[in-house]
């Protein structure tokens, strides 16, 4: 990395941490530096800064984002900020013409030894559900790196600072919250253990909640 | 007299008592508690420790003047709108009414205390942001809950922004023999509504018997609330040297601004049951958020502004 880009990855949480209040909460394990993806819902485009700006900086340097090429490979501003400064893994989505299998660049990024930062529902949720259901992506990984912490990371708030669509942040104050990791059973099918994974972050986030 | 050896008084006594307090909690911590962890008494300390960078900064604010005064309070507004918004119910709809109320409402009103526009600054929430927030938030044309959605964040502004920043305008208040040294009024607030809220804390602490309002506050009991509310007003009597009022004025306005306190300290409460929160916030640590240090405040600012105003200003 080189300093311009480790510059604006300071740049990019601190400004992420002034305008959210960010709190991180290590409610289910502790910030240590063991293999992980974490999975979180996905509300806005400050979501990746978000949880990178809650992880201490020799975490964060050996965790990448998983994103989707059609977004981030438009424009040389884009290009720079995912590859030089987040450090992307970027796959093409469903519904885009896939010249590589995404599973198979995601489990490369595993064997380079740094954690990840996937998003299962695939798109950032702008409805009135609280969690889409998730895609297949998450245990197609678990599957073929079983060995992987799998930690469930829910985001308080970030969809209400800046909603798609809207460029000026609203200042409120957001949570990060992770919670206790969790892997793929022996033998567990692929809707049971996506159930169960998207089980997990509902709890989660009602467990921080009000009422 | 003059208005020097006055702060030295009672910047000596507010230090005083600080000092006072952080000898307490140390032996408290020591000879009650051993060392060990204990909640009360570690809770207590926070609190003491935050009252020593909070008297530090409200010092700083007001060796500034009024520049100082007024960036401060609104840096508090920001906050507790912020603290306020972040557990209020709002939808994507309202994305720009909550950027108006943050970054236009809040610098638009802390100018007009500025200019000492009062026949603006006294309206400009209640009446101009009352019609236009809503109308932004219809032009955005998502109409799901919008009454509550208005009427939320109306209420809100009313609280964080236009309730607080009374107590800026006190500086801009012009009365006749007590030039200069309106600082002093501001300090009078914020002391007895603050003291009030300590009083009514420990009060209950030690003689708490009788919950008041099981239901909203269950820290709130009827003893607290009497000896707090008693001992506010002879604290308020006693410091009627540094306003322009006589020791039995300052003693009825003491007691006036401790029972507000009390009824802002309940209304905020009722709010955070509502919403499943203990504490409004996380920033000033062992109180909370800035609004569960302000809720008394709030209440009190505008009554306390208007009664030396309509009394006492020329």
């Amino acid at each position: 990395m080189s300093m311009l880009s480790d510059a604006l990855g300071s740049g990019i949480t601190g400004f992420t941490r002034l305008v959210t209040g960010a709190q991180a909460r290590w409610i289910g394990c502790a910030p240590s530096a063991v293999q992980r993806i974490y999975f979180a819902n996905h509300a806005s485009h400050a979501d990746f800064a978000l949880i990178w700006a809650s992880l201490p900086y020799d975490l964060r340097v050996r965790t990448r984002p998983v994103a989707g090429a059609d977004y981030w490979e438009q424009g040389r501003i884009r290009q720079y900020l995912i590859h030089e400064v987040l450090r992307g893994v970027l796959i093409e989505r469903a519904g885009h013409a896939r010249s590589r299998n995404p599973i198979e660049i995601i489990v490369a990024a595993l064997d380079m030894g740094d954690s990840l930062i996937v998003f299962p529902e695939g798109t950032r949720n702008t409805t009135d559900e609280v969690l889409l259901p998730f895609k297949s992506g998450l245990y197609r990984t678990a599957s073929m790196r079983p060995d992987v912490q799998l930690v469930p990371v829910w985001m308080e708030n970030l969809g209400r600072v800046l909603p798609k669509g809207e460029i000026i942040p609203v200042p409120l104050l957001c949570s990060v919250n992770f919670g206790a990791p969790m892997k793929l059973e022996p033998g567990e099918d692929k809707a049971t253990f996506l159930e169960r994974a998207r089980r997990a972050l509902l709890d989660l986030a009602a467990s921080i909640r009000p009422q | 007299m003059a208005a020097l050896p006055h702060t030295l008084l009672l910047s000596a006594g507010i230090l005083g008592v600080l000092v006072v307090a952080s000898v307490v909690g140390r032996v408290l911590k020591l000879k009650v508690a051993a060392g060990a962890r204990h909640a009360v008494i570690d809770n207590l300390n926070a609190r003491v420790k935050a009252w020593w960078l909070m008297v530090a900064v409200i010092g700083l604010a007001l060796l500034a003047g009024k520049g100082g005064v007024i960036v401060l309070f609104a840096f508090a507004s920001f906050v507790a709108l912020r603290e306020y918004t972040t557990i209020a119910p709002t939808r994507r709809g309202d994305h720009w009414v909550l950027l108006a109320s943050f970054f236009v409402v809040i610098p638009f009103q802390y100018a007009l205390v500025w200019m000492e526009w009062y026949g603006f600054y006294s309206i400009f929430i209640p009446v101009y942001g009352f019609l236009i927030l809503p109308t932004i938030a219809a032009l955005r044309g998502e109409v799901r809950d919008f009454m509550q959605r208005t009427a939320t964040l109306q209420w809100g502004l009313m609280i964080c922004v236009f309730c607080i920043s009374h107590v800026p305008a006190l500086l801009t208040l012009d009365i006749p023999g007590y030039a200069d040294r309106n600082a002093f009024l501001l300090v009078f607030l914020i002391l007895v509504v603050q003291s009030s809220d300590v009083l009514q804390y420990v009060w209950g602490k030690i003689y708490g018997r009788t919950k008041i309002a099981p239901q909203v506050s269950p820290s709130k009991t009827v003893e607290g609330f009497f000896g707090g509310v008693a001992t506010t007003t002879l604290l308020g009597a006693a410091l009627w040297w540094i306003t322009p009022f006589t020791p039995l004025q300052a003693g009825v306005i003491s007691l006036g601004l401790a029972l507000m306190g009390f009824l802002g300290g309940l209304v905020m409460s009722a709010i955070k049951r509502d919403r499943g929160v203990k504490d409004w916030g996380s920033m000033i640590e062992g109180h909370g958020g800035m609004l569960d240090r302000l809720d008394s405040v709030c209440f009190s600012a505008p009554i306390f502004f208007h009664v030396v105003r309509y009394w006492w200003s020329a």
